[in-house]
């Protein structure tokens, strides 16, 4: 059971990781990746809100009727998102200023959503628990690895701390300014899912198509 | 079940019996979760709300405290924001009024208001309607004499409308600063509306020149006018940078607070 237990907290890590293998929540890691500080509150928050809602719908999946069971998921993860976006205005205003949309659009994230109907409609709630919070921070680990290079890169600075002194500051680093930009995100995410299949070479999916090959006549 | 069923099962009994997915076990399911989430989403909403408007309240004063050269971090905010007098302005007579409470007047309401405010057809600011009435900030001296004005100011820039205050000197000419405490400009380009080293090119420059003429630009070379009017334009930014001088020009004329700064000039506020 602990080994389990183990497995479905490490496994979305790297092996099953939301984003590299399933290539799910793409939309907010592009967008909130700029800086490090955004990027890992962001991560606290899908973590909080696909950890408890999974182990909500876990709980209560012997009652949920199958012919709305899709949105019965949604209003226990809106009214979770809801609370995390009330507390962030309440207690990381500044944050949440950054954030402003993005922790709205938690609702619509796939991997909540993911988790929800793939593990925690047909698991007991604390595996359900521990899944949230395994695929929570495989989506966060790429998160601050995505936010890393763009924040470092892109404005020289690392949780807003100075690393690269700027050119606009004074300073003789020349910023990349793609990196600032969301299309940047796809470029780090690509490479990051090459790096991580070159690494794991199981992690490549089977070609669905087969290329003809011209026989010599 | 120690008990077996009774011959004539009671409603509820009944209810529980249903298969999870009959139609009055479904509406049940629906309705007690929506009940129940919204009870849980609302109770979060009251009781976080004081927390919220103050850290709005704080983020404003914070603002003003930047524009006008008095903020330094782990300055008591409440206490340093006492400094400033807030009065209702009317813009069109540049007095102010009574007509409202400084303390709970709503610039953001009231430009939507259409008792408070009027539509706009010639609009460089971009912004639709403008309100009659603006809330603005006095900063006086150790002797009670007036030191700076701080008004609000905002305008489309790119992507978005920037909302911030420019801090006027006691002439009603100098400009003291200016800062944006909203905008979605590019991070890295027009958000670089934010760099500190931008902000300070709006130090000790001349609004009007001498025969009240508005000279204030931004723009990438000098004007005629002179370097005195002149704020560099933000390089790679250019959309923004029009913007930030369509606005400054607008709220600074007429329309905007042009009567209010002559009255300041002539000593009669």
């Amino acid at each position: 059971m602990a080994q389990k237990r183990r497995e479905l907290l490490l496994d979305p890590l790297v092996d099953n990781n939301p984003i590299t293998l399933q290539v799910l929540g793409i939309c907010s890691a592009l967008a909130v990746t700029s800086s490090l500080k955004v990027a890992m509150v962001m991560a606290i928050a899908v973590t909080a809100v696909t950890a408890f809602s999974s182990m909500f719908i876990s709980m209560l999946r012997n009652h949920i009727p199958g012919s709305i069971r899709i949105i019965v998921q949604m209003v226990i993860i809106a009214s979770l998102v809801i609370l995390v976006d009330q507390v962030l205005k309440a207690y990381a205003y500044e944050i949440s200023k950054t954030l402003s949309v993005f922790v709205g659009l938690i609702i619509t994230n796939c991997i909540v959503m993911g988790r929800a109907e793939a593990f925690a409609m047909k698991n007991p709630p604390i595996e359900s628990f521990i899944d949230g919070v395994g695929n929570g921070a495989g989506y966060g680990l790429i998160l601050m690895l995505v936010g890393f290079i763009r924040e470092l890169f892109g404005s020289g600075s690392l949780f807003g701390i100075t690393i690269l002194p700027t050119v606009n500051n004074g300073g003789w680093y020349v910023p990349n300014g793609l990196l600032l930009l969301p299309p940047s995100a796809f470029f780090v995410i690509g490479l990051l899912i090459w790096a991580f299949r070159s690494w794991k070479p199981e992690q490549v999916e089977e070609r669905e198509y087969e290329i003809q090959t011209v026989e010599a006549h | 079940m120690a008990d077996s069923p009774p011959e004539n099962p009671g409603f509820l009994r009944r209810f529980w019996a249903l298969p999870t997915d009959s139609v009055p076990k479904t509406l049940f399911v629906a309705i007690a979760l929506c009940l129940f989430a919204s009870m849980i989403v609302s109770a979060a909403a009251v009781a976080l709300r004081p927390q919220q408007a103050e850290n709005r309240l704080r983020d404003k004063q914070v603002n003003i405290l930047q524009v006008a050269g008095l903020y330094q971090p782990g300055t008591d905010i409440g206490e340093a924001f006492a400094a400033f007098e807030p009065q209702v302005l009317e813009l069109a007579t540049g007095r102010f009024t009574d007509r409202f409470d400084p303390a709970s007047f709503d610039d953001r309401a009231a430009a939507d208001d259409p008792e408070l405010s009027q539509p706009l057809t010639d609009d460089p600011a971009g912004i639709g309607r403008q309100s009659k009435f603006v809330t603005v900030y006095l900063l006086r001296d150790d002797a009670g004499g007036l030191d700076k004005v701080i008004l609000p100011i905002y305008g489309y820039g790119l992507w978005s409308t920037l909302y911030g205050y420019i801090a006027v000197e006691e002439d009603a000419n100098t400009i003291f600063g200016l800062q944006f405490y909203e905008h979605a400009e590019t991070p890295g380009l027009g958000a670089e509306v934010d760099n500190p080293r931008w902000k300070a090119l709006w130090r000790d420059k001349k609004l009007a020149d001498d025969s009240g003429e508005l000279q204030i630009t931004v723009a990438k070379s000098v004007p005629p006018a002179g370097p005195e009017y002149h704020v560099d334009a933000l390089s790679g930014a250019t959309l923004t940078s029009r913007g930030v001088d369509n606005l400054v020009r607008f709220w600074m004329g007429e329309r905007g607070y042009g009567p209010f700064l002559n009255n300041l000039k002539a000593g009669d506020i």
